[in-house]
């Protein structure tokens, strides 16, 4: 049905997620879509209740508490749609699903860095992990690849290769062992294929893997030609593929299906087309970063000039995998974090032990510190790997460092539920290091991915709901890169109202400073860099810029790029400490 | 509020499926009496497969390999049995490399499995066949002690069961293990070294049940031979006292330690099953319930992990808790009498 005659209809969009599962209504207000209320409840994918509906419907209960509405049918506790004339019910459902085991992947692709990167990345797009990789420079026999495939035991495998009518005896092989190894393995246990390869040999695919995989998709090339890649098609398809995977391993997704008549998505796809949209609409100049960190996964979107980099870590997510990350990183790379003196084989200890309970939630002061210090190494980590991933274009001043923003939009449960505002900003800023000047949104009702499901039903919705100011604005942050040591001073910065009364502060390397400036005011921010420290405007340059206020004001964050630390233990908790007391505690 | 359930029950109905991992054949029937050691299944599987690329080693068309493929789908075949054969000025033969079967024939190849290994699924617990799943297995029904754990090596087993620890937060170490304990189901405290669990290997003992781990220890748990069982978790914790309680009253009692991994999609749990005669059969456990007064809960998240208590009151709407965070919370009087606001979603019930 076309958007127009559907604009006014009421949208509840549920997500569910590995720890929480959350129902949320968007409704016409005034002529304009808003964020209107929401519930939430423990998820219930896992065992022993194995069906997520239980969570959803527990969700869309304490909805209707807050709203005071009834949504679900007294007799049969199914959803009431659309809205009846006594103002019970709602008018359409769009869903996210992030909950369910990490989608073991096998990528199959024929140059080591061109295709088999793309059909990386395609995978990186989703919740999956990558197990076995094929490609032609791997020298094992076609049936020891197989035996490879098959003792991997995957979920799903997806197979790039060729450009348009290029290469097709090569994939061919691959395709046989592919096929082989789905042949192999037990009816039930098959995997998904996705095929994004060389489109002239679309029809051997359907004849080789049809019959064998679990379920076979054939994409656009996400090579199409050398120098091109185009990964969008394949997403969606992917993002189909593994809602259909879902399907087959969670119950209730299914009837969540239905309610949403074929709406439901990966959440962290569905971020991802928001990101995209929002960075086309704003017409971003350099780019728009979205970070999700979650008891899943933790989910890197950015937007440059309209196209976007997905980047899903399960492995770096909070919940059940939270112990693998020590796969990645020390646990004195955790450590730097925390203003607690905390031994390293504790934090290991607490690690494999947090991981046991993914739903469980920090109870004492010392445990929230310590599940926001693995958030932020969660972040740091997904971050620098999403940045591997980012266009040509979008270039980083130094090695190391991130490229200028537009704008950072932080959600997930571990940005959200945190205590207090100043610690959400503090987590953004620490996990992704951001150079430039920027205003940073919090995404607190995790509704960035909601909205990116609701678009395919109403394009407007979007816009109106995120114009309506649903994203929690944190302020504007102003990141100096300096060569200087702690203490000298970097930068003076004058705040000029638009009363025209003024705010100046000296700041000096190492600190955080926070100049005043409430929501919806924008002020004249001067900047005067001192020893050619970069302020956002070049070495050296100064300059006034307009900047707009949130629930922090103006942040200037002088720390350095990259973060640096000082190596006395004592001296590193007692900056922390200030750090965070900088921002309210 | 819906509650999950952590099983720690004097005299339940236990039911548990045992599968093969893989097709084979089942040896039990229905109402059958088994014991922990019965085979009850049994599947050979190939551990690898060899590909024959007759067309290629022959270099003719894949039309013209079949026609010269001298093996069928199913055949099987003994090392250096002939596989395909071309005729003519320059005869070729193909040759079976090992000793297996012929998995698939066509498009000029021929697919062996060969390395044939032998799975034997035995009963790992006594009671009552009650019912045959086809070529994967079947369902065990028996009644007794079961203690539910958060982690396991992946092994059964089953023996006497030998307690070693006299206070929840005792640490197992390997000069207890002697050699009257050979063949034992081990009921140890808190493992913190490899030369424990190398001292019950050599031993060998049967079991091991202990409450806590450090994690540095998990690789040299998974290469014992011998069924590990962690009742509390990874660190120094004590044991919870209602596993305590009922485990150290079961003191020289068979035992059947399934350490499986605890896998939250199944719901499959590592757990000690200790069977006990029965006049009636009980109930079997719920797998969930919902919150209400009175339930005895463990505490799953510090500060005070692993304790038991029970509900004395549900909060109303959401409670601010220590760390800043607001969720749905119960009064849980511990067992030393304290009161303390626990999140629901850090509990679990008990029974």
């Amino acid at each position: 049905m076309p958007a127009s005659l559907v604009q006014n209809e009421s949208i509840v969009a549920i997500d569910v997620g590995a720890a929480v599962t959350r129902a949320v209504m968007f409704d016409v207000v005034e002529g304009q879509y808003r964020f209107v209320a929401s519930g939430q409840a423990p998820s219930t994918a896992e065992a022993p209740f194995n069906d997520i509906g239980i969570g959803v419907r527990e969700a869309i209960i304490n909805l209707q508490n807050v709203m005071g509405t009834t949504l679900l049918g007294p007799q049969d506790n199914n959803l009431i749609a659309p809205s009846q004339p006594d103002g019970t019910g709602v008018d359409a459902v769009v869903a996210t699903v992030s909950a369910g085991p990490t989608v073991k992947t096998v990528v199959v692709g024929l140059l080591s860095d061109v295709s088999v990167q793309s059909a990386r990345r395609l995978a990186e797009s989703t919740y999956s992990r990558i197990v076995e990789t094929l490609d032609l420079s791997d020298h094992r026999k076609p049936d020891q690849q197989m035996d490879s495939i098959v003792r991997s035991r995957p979920d799903l495998v997806v197979l790039a290769g060729g450009t348009d009518g290029g290469a097709s005896r090569s994939i061919q092989k691959m395709l046989e062992a592919v096929g082989l190894a789905c042949y192999l393995m037990p009816m039930e246990k098959r995997p998904m294929v996705l095929y994004a390869g060389n489109q002239k040999l679309a029809n051997d695919v359907q004849e080789m893997l049809g019959g064998h995989a679990g379920k076979l998709q054939i994409s656009y090339n996400v090579r199409p030609s050398l120098d091109t890649e185009d990964l969008a098609p394949a997403s969606y398809e992917l993002a189909s593929l593994v809602m259909k995977l879902r399907q087959r391993q969670i119950k209730g997704i299914e009837e969540l299906n239905l309610w949403a008549a074929g709406n439901v998505l990966p959440t962290a796809y569905a971020g991802g087309r928001m990101i995209r949209f929002l960075s086309k609409l704003y017409e971003s100049t350099r780019g728009l970063l979205s970070v999700n960190v979650g008891a899943a996964a933790t989910s890197v979107a950015a937007g440059f000039a309209g196209e976007l980099t997905l980047g899903v870590y399960p492995q770096f997510g909070l919940g059940e995998n939270l112990a693998g990350i020590l796969q990645y990183t020390e646990v004195e790379d955790i450590l730097r974090w925390l203003q607690l003196d905390i031994a390293p084989n504790t934090l290991r200890e607490y690690l494999f032990q947090k991981s046991l309970y993914p739903a469980a939630i920090p109870a004492t002061v010392d445990e929230q510190a310590i599940m926001q210090a693995i958030a932020r190494q969660a972040l740091y980590l997904s971050v620098r790997t999403a940045q591997k991933d980012f266009p040509i274009g979008a270039h980083a001043s130094r090695t190391g460092l991130m490229p200028p923003l537009d704008l950072i939009l932080g959600g997930g449960g571990a940005l959200s539920d945190g205590t207090s505002l100043g610690q959400s900003l503090l987590l953004l800023l620490d996990g992704i290091q951001p150079v430039g000047i920027m205003p940073v949104l919090l995404d607190q009702n995790n509704l960035l991915p909601l909205l990116g499901a609701a678009s395919s039903r109403n394009q407007y919705l979007p816009v109106q709901v995120i114009e309506s100011g649903a994203f929690i604005g944190l302020g504007t942050v102003v990141s100096v890169i300096a060569s200087a040591n702690y203490g000298d001073q970097v930068l003076r910065a004058k705040l000029t109202y638009s009363d025209g009364t003024e705010t100046r502060a000296e700041v000096k390397f190492g600190g955080l400073e926070i100049l005043p400036l409430p929501t919806g005011e924008s002020a004249k921010l001067s900047l005067q860099p001192l020893r050619r420290a970069d302020a956002g405007l070049g070495p050296g340059k100064s300059g006034t810029v307009t900047v707009t206020g949130g629930a922090l004001g103006v942040i200037i964050d002088a720390r350095g790029r990259p973060l640096q630390f000082p190596s006395d233990p004592v001296r590193r908790r007692e900056l922390i400490k200030k750090w965070h007391y900088t921002v309210g505690g | 509020m819906l509650a999950p359930m952590l099983h720690v029950l004097p005299l339940t109905t236990i039911v548990r499926e045992r599968l093969l991992p893989v097709a084979g054949k089942v040896n039990a029937r229905v109402n059958q009496r088994v014991n922990p050691t019965d085979v009850i299944a049994e599947a050979n599987f190939a551990r690898e497969h060899v590909l024959l690329d007759v067309a290629r080693t022959f270099g003719v068309s894949a039309i013209a390999a079949d026609k010269m493929i001298k093996v069928n789908t199913g055949d099987r075949l003994t090392e250096g049995a002939l596989v395909a054969e071309k005729s003519g000025v320059f005869a070729r033969t193909i040759k079976a490399p090992r000793a297996g079967r012929v998995m698939v024939v066509g498009s000029g190849q021929v697919l062996m499995e060969v390395g044939d290994a032998r799975i034997e699924l035995r009963a790992g617990l006594p009671g009552m066949v009650t019912q045959v799943i086809p070529e994967r297995g079947v369902v065990i029904r028996t009644a007794g002690t079961l203690v539910q754990g958060v982690w396991g090596n992946g092994r059964i087993d089953n023996g006497l069961m030998v307690r070693l620890l006299q206070k929840p937060d005792d640490i197992l170490s390997a000069d207890q293990l002697d050699v009257s304990l050979r063949g034992s189901v081990i009921l140890g405290g808190h493992v913190r070294d490899a030369d424990t669990l190398k001292a019950a290997a050599e031993l060998p003992v049967r079991g091991l049940i202990i409450s806590s781990l450090l994690s540095s220890l998990l690789v040299p748990a998974y290469q014992m031979r011998y069924p590990i069982l962690v009742l509390d978790g990874f660190g120094t914790l004590p044991m919870n006292s209602a596993a305590f309680k009922l485990l150290t009253t079961n003191d020289k009692r068979e035992a059947t330690v399934n350490a499986e991994h605890f896998d939250r999609y199944s719901g499959n749990r590592p757990e000690v099953i200790i069977p006990l005669p029965i006049s009636t059969e009980p109930d079997e456990p719920n797998t969930y319930q919902a919150f209400a007064v009175g339930q005895t809960v463990r505490m799953r998240r510090p500060p005070n992990a692993g304790m038991i208590g029970a509900i004395s009151n549900l909060r109303p709407g959401l409670s601010l808790l220590p760390s800043g965070l607001r969720a749905r919370a119960a009064d849980v009087k511990l067992e030393n009498g304290e009161t303390v606001i626990v999140p629901l979603v850090n509990l679990e019930v008990v029974g």
